[in-house]
């Protein structure tokens, strides 16, 4: 069911206003800086804060409902499990009846957590407590499913394998995904589409690609940082969609299955001339675009692949980077992060 | 350094503190007088008490308990003869009889049920208030009506007397049975009906040392007896 | 905790614990052991322990049926003149018993400003005892739902729970333990309460003659060793029900 919101809140001196529609299907990663009012749309969405305005889902007009006479889930950061039910409880806490605690457990197996479901949430890791609120949301069928930096309270070794799993389920779910983030990988690897908010209005509709190659904002251009490769992995390289090939330390999951190349534009160095240094991966390309940002230089590079690369300002004068100039791109295999899609 | 200066301080306080609550053990200051009386004498009393008297009222019982355990009382005035006898030993002489009272039933003013006799507060519709029977005026209300033959079923039986003239005083109750000097002290807010062939009580007075004697005898004294007139007692 | 106390702080303590104690203890050791069986089945005793249980346990129903949804809103729900509120709650616990019983006479007397027609009865006992315990309940519950994080309730209601299965399934379980405690203190005062009682109760015996009341009258008329006996009564009961609470007491650990 397709979602349609043109929603305004007014919270003090803040105001709210923000018109949307999304597909069935559709992922949509929620981007911008403290403030913007990422969560304050979710909880607008949810009915959990007053707004003003149009939100439907499918044919149904919800704007007037209570939360819990909404086709909607939300799932806050770090979940919020009841600390006081255990796991297969919690799960089934929104559906009621016989076939809850049985349902609840065929969800937790399915997300591997059948030796945890009679655990408390405080016995749960971390990346075992965001699968059981995924679970929890997800068991209702809900229209539209509303995750508020569902990696924030993960560490960094632990998202990686948790982004597969949501990933994983985000895509056999077929309603709306909102996913509010601050980590421009999760808005890579999870969404289809970043809308960015700037002080509760839009700034940015559009792919992750379009946005971190075309970013409207400097905070979006700051944020993304990221240089996003489709490709097929080969052993343990990426054969590029757009050309070109990249060395990645770690061996892909499935060793020839879809991929996506993640490169931070900070870990992209530059040089005149064919560095022979430890990189793996050095390539050549002719300098497009230079668009600072502070002390910092982003810039926009062809080749095979194109990319984006962060320099200090010191560094483009030193080197002579201007438009037009060839130079060699180099990134070492540690910097490439492979994502199976 | 200030730490130090800060338990002495403390020391300081605290022995103060107790030497104070071990000296009020004794007596009264020097030229305070402390009398321990029974509530019905709470205005009267008032009246005749000259500079320097502080006084305790409360039921009869109470205030004997309270000199046994050590309160610092010069006077004792009971409403009974029965009560004072078990300080006996603390008093200087012997206790002296100084006025009577007797009992009246109150009721709100006007008297709108016109409650009269004593049995009259025996119709159930009569919310009627006692005292209770630990109490002198209680004992007395008792006998009174068991003299009369008549069954109250009072709806309370207050700790002391004056808390029956206030609930009938609010219109809590519509009648109760306290003493002629309570019912004078309330004025116009009630009206009271005397009692037939009523008990009296019989209100002994007594000094516990050398010091409460000068209100003793004030007390007994013509001035004295005047000023329990004019609140409703009886002479002895 | 198997660090040793700074020595002032534990002499302190000492004297703060010696304090509350000694008198217990006085109490015990002067009672009349050898009459006390006697002294606390007596029928008097026996049916003023019967009606301070009853009221007690009366006046806790009261407070919980009406304080809970007052601190719901006090800790959930912003409304014109809610300082005002508050305030009033407390007031209480800060007013002398006899004060609160003359109050409540004067509000729901026969001649009150909304007369009850309770008086001396049962009910009016039960009234007196609440208006004294509700403030303790209302706290304590108020204290609890505040540091309750509100997401559990907000999560609750986008998982299908209305308002009243989301208090009944999420808020009551979470802030049970400050709501046992509330409770305890609650009941403890309201069985222990005198002034209010006897100002707007009165004292009849089997119907408003608490324990306490009969202790107080025992003592009135010459009886100290039923009153003691009775006192160690009102102790004992006092303490197997507040250690039925054991371990409630703390503040929700969640």
């Amino acid at each position: 069911m397709t979602l349609h919101c043109a929603v305004q809140a007014v919270r003090g001196e803040f105001t709210l206003d923000v018109t949307l529609d999304a597909a069935p299907g559709e992922v949509v990663a929620v981007v911008g800086p403290n403030g913007a009012g990422k969560s304050t749309l979710l909880r607008s969405l949810a009915g959990l804060d007053a707004c003003t305005g149009d939100i439907s889902v499918g044919d149904m007009d919800i704007g007037g409902l209570a939360p819990h006479q909404r086709p909607v889930a939300w799932v806050p950061q770090d979940g919020a499990l009841f600390p006081h039910l255990s796991a297969i409880d919690n799960v089934a806490f929104g559906i009621g009846g016989r076939r809850g605690r049985p349902e609840a457990a065929r969800w937790l197996s399915l997300l591997g957590l059948k030796e945890h479901i009679h655990k408390r949430p405080r016995q749960l890791s971390g990346g075992q407590a965001q699968r059981v609120a995924l679970a929890r949301a997800l068991v209702r069928r809900p229209a539209l499913l509303l995750l508020d930096e569902p990696m924030a309270a993960l560490d960094v070794a632990t998202r990686t394998e948790a982004r597969r799993t949501l990933r994983q389920h985000l895509a056999s779910y077929g309603g709306v995904t909102l996913l509010v983030t601050h980590d421009p990988v999760d808005a890579a690897t999870l969404a289809s589409r970043v809308v960015a908010l700037d002080a509760g209005r839009i700034v940015q509709d559009a792919s992750p690609a379009h946005v971190a190659r075309a970013p409207r904002t400097p905070w979006l251009a700051d944020w993304m940082g990221l240089n996003a490769f489709r490709g097929r992995a080969s052993g343990q390289a990426v054969d590029l969609d757009s050309g070109g090939r990249l060395v990645a330390a770690d061996a892909p999951l499935d060793p020839a299955g879809e991929v996506l190349a993640v490169v931070p534009a900070h870990a992209v160095t530059l040089s005149r001339v064919q560095p022979h240094g430890s990189a793996r991966n050095t390539w050549p390309v002719v300098v497009r675009e230079l668009v600072a940002t502070g002390s910092r230089v982003r810039i926009r590079c062809d080749g095979h692949p194109a990319v984006v690369a962060e320099v200090t300002a010191d560094a483009v004068a030193d080197l002579g980077l201007a438009e037009g100039v060839d130079a060699w791109a180099s990134t070492k295999a540690t910097e490439v992060t492979v994502v199976p899609l | 350094m200030n730490r130090l200066r800060g338990l002495r301080a403390a020391v300081a306080a605290t022995t103060v503190f107790l030497v104070s609550a071990c000296a009020g053990g004794s007596a009264g200051s020097a030229g305070s007088v402390t009398v321990f009386a029974a509530a019905s004498l709470t205005d009267a009393f008032n009246a005749i008490g000259a500079a320097h008297t502080k006084f305790s009222f409360a039921g009869s019982q109470v205030l004997v308990q309270q000199i046994q355990d050590g309160a610092p009382a010069d006077v004792l005035a009971t409403a009974d003869t029965i009560t004072i006898g078990q300080v006996s030993d603390q008093l200087e002489s012997a206790p002296q009889t100084f006025a009577r009272n007797t009992l009246v039933i109150v009721t709100a003013p006007g008297n709108p049920q016109h409650l009269t006799t004593l049995a009259d507060l025996a119709e159930p519709k009569v919310q009627v208030v006692l005292a209770d029977p630990s109490v002198p005026a209680g004992k007395y209300a008792a006998q009174a009506l068991h003299d009369a033959h008549v069954t109250v079923h009072p709806r309370s039986l207050e700790i002391d007397v004056r808390s029956v003239l206030t609930k009938v005083e609010v219109g809590e109750a519509d009648a109760g049975i306290v003493y002629v000097t309570d019912a004078m002290s309330a004025g116009a807010k009630v009206s009271s009906t005397p009692i037939a062939n009523s008990p009296v009580a019989t209100y002994q007075i007594g000094a516990l040392d050398k010091q409460g004697e000068a209100f003793v005898t004030e007390v007994l004294s013509p001035a004295g007896q005047a000023v329990l007139h004019r609140y409703g007692f009886l002479s002895p | 905790m198997t660090r040793r106390p700074p020595i002032s702080l534990a002499v302190a303590a000492t004297v703060g614990v010696a304090f509350l104690v000694l008198p217990l203890v006085g109490l015990l050791v002067k009672a009349p052991w050898s009459d006390l069986p006697s002294l606390v089945t007596s029928p008097e005793a026996r049916t003023a322990l019967r009606l301070s249980l009853e009221c007690s346990f009366g006046a806790l129903a009261l407070a919980l049926i009406t304080g809970v949804p007052l601190a719901w809103l006090l800790a959930r729900r912003d409304f014109p003149g809610k300082a005002l509120v508050r305030a009033l709650v407390t007031v209480p616990l800060v007013l002398p018993p006899v004060v609160g019983g003359v109050a409540l006479l004067f509000a729901f007397g026969r001649r009150g400003i909304f007369p009850l027609h309770i008086a001396f009865t049962t009910w009016a006992a039960i009234a007196a005892e609440a208006f004294v315990a509700m403030p303790f309940l209302v706290l304590a519950v108020e204290g609890a739902l505040t540091s309750l994080d509100q997401r559990y309730e907000d999560v609750a209601g986008t998982l299908g729970a209305g308002p009243l299965t989301t208090f009944r399934r999420v808020t009551l379980p979470l802030v049970g333990p400050g709501l046992a405690a509330g409770a305890a203190l609650a009941w403890a005062r309201a069985l222990g309460e005198f002034g209010a009682t006897i100002t707007f109760a009165g004292n009849l015996p089997g119907s408003t003659q608490t324990l306490p009341l009969h202790v107080y009258l025992q003592l009135q008329s010459g009886h100290p060793d039923a009153a003691v006996a009775a006192s160690v009564l009102m102790l004992a009961v006092s303490i197997l029900v507040l250690v039925a609470l054991r371990g409630r007491w703390r503040v929700s650990r969640s």
